[in-house]
């Protein structure tokens, strides 16, 4: 249930909406990013015949 | 117990960080959701601010951690620049956009606040001047590490601008002390005596800043994993180049 946040709800609103979706943007980047490199290095090991190091 | 030193090996980090990782994120994401509910849906109206105070349990632990950012990678880039150790230097590579993010939020939410309760989205006030400074330095710090292509001389002059950038870091942080002038104000929570904020807004408040310093953790662990993995895989293609 939304609290009633009076005549801030748009200031209020947008301010979450900013925050949580930057974070979110950010979080998906670097997850993202990581799974890249991850797979990327696992196939360039097991061409090079090298065990992957985690 | 085991020295410090020991985590600066990238084996011995990637051990540590594997199972250290799912840890702080998943603390991270029970204390940011719990706190963000406990702050939005509970919390009463400030007899001043009103309900815009709900703004507080994003703006100040994004805030908080802008300029704790810059002050762990100023610790790191040290670390690479006195023992040269890989792992420090990748560390502060990788908490750079974090902490970018985390200003961009806090001038985001800022002006947002600001608007209804000072009647102005910006104002050239030592703190907001300070830190829109602090964010451009994060840019700046980014951007050198991309710029360069050998990574141990990024490291070295991206330190330097770390060292550089400390400056507004600091001044971040103590502005409203410094100048003692703008709109404003100073520490959101104090330790001094007949300054305390209520409870009522001090629980979430704490829990939110709990929930992003494990965040920040969480994500500079991550980035630090990708990034070892990114100089591993450029150390091989090198190798192989070298070998035909």
């Amino acid at each position: 249930m939304m609290p009633d946040l009076g005549q801030y709800t748009t200031e209020i609103t947008s301010a979450y909406v900013a925050a949580l979706g930057l974070l979110g943007a950010l979080i998906l980047w670097i997850w993202m990013r990581s799974r890249r490199v991850k797979r990327a290095l696992t196939i360039l090991e097991t061409r090079l015949n090298r065990k992957p190091n985690g | 117990m085991a020295s410090l030193w020991e985590y600066a090996n990238p084996v011995k980090f990637m051990k540590v960080s594997g199972w250290l990782l799912p840890v702080t994120a998943v603390l991270a994401a029970v204390s940011i959701v719990i706190g963000l509910i406990w702050g939005f849906f509970l919390t009463p109206d400030d007899f001043r601010q009103g309900s815009t105070i709900k703004i507080i349990f994003l703006h100040v632990p994004s805030a908080f951690l802008a300029i704790n950012a810059w002050a762990m990678m100023l610790v790191t880039s040290l670390i690479w620049l006195i023992r040269r150790h890989h792992v420090s230097a990748l560390a502060a590579k990788a908490a750079g956009p974090i902490g970018a993010t985390m200003t961009l939020i806090a001038l985001m939410t800022g002006a947002i606040w600001g608007q209804p309760m000072w009647g102005t989205w910006w104002v050239w006030d030592p703190r907001l001047t300070s830190f829109l400074i602090l964010f451009l330095f994060y840019i700046g710090y980014i951007a050198l590490w991309s710029a360069i292509e050998d990574p141990d001389t990024a490291a070295d002059l991206t330190s330097v601008l770390c060292l550089v950038g400390s400056v507004f870091a600091v001044l971040s942080r103590y502005a409203a002390i410094f100048w003692n002038q703008g709109l404003h104000q100073g520490a959101s929570l104090s330790v001094a005596p007949g300054e305390r904020m209520n409870w009522a807004y001090k629980g979430p408040l704490y829990l939110t800043m709990t929930g992003f310093v494990l965040l920040f953790v969480a994500l500079v662990l991550a980035g630090t994993r990708t990034e070892i993995r990114a100089r591993r895989m450029r150390a091989l293609v090198t190798r192989e180049r070298a070998l035909g």
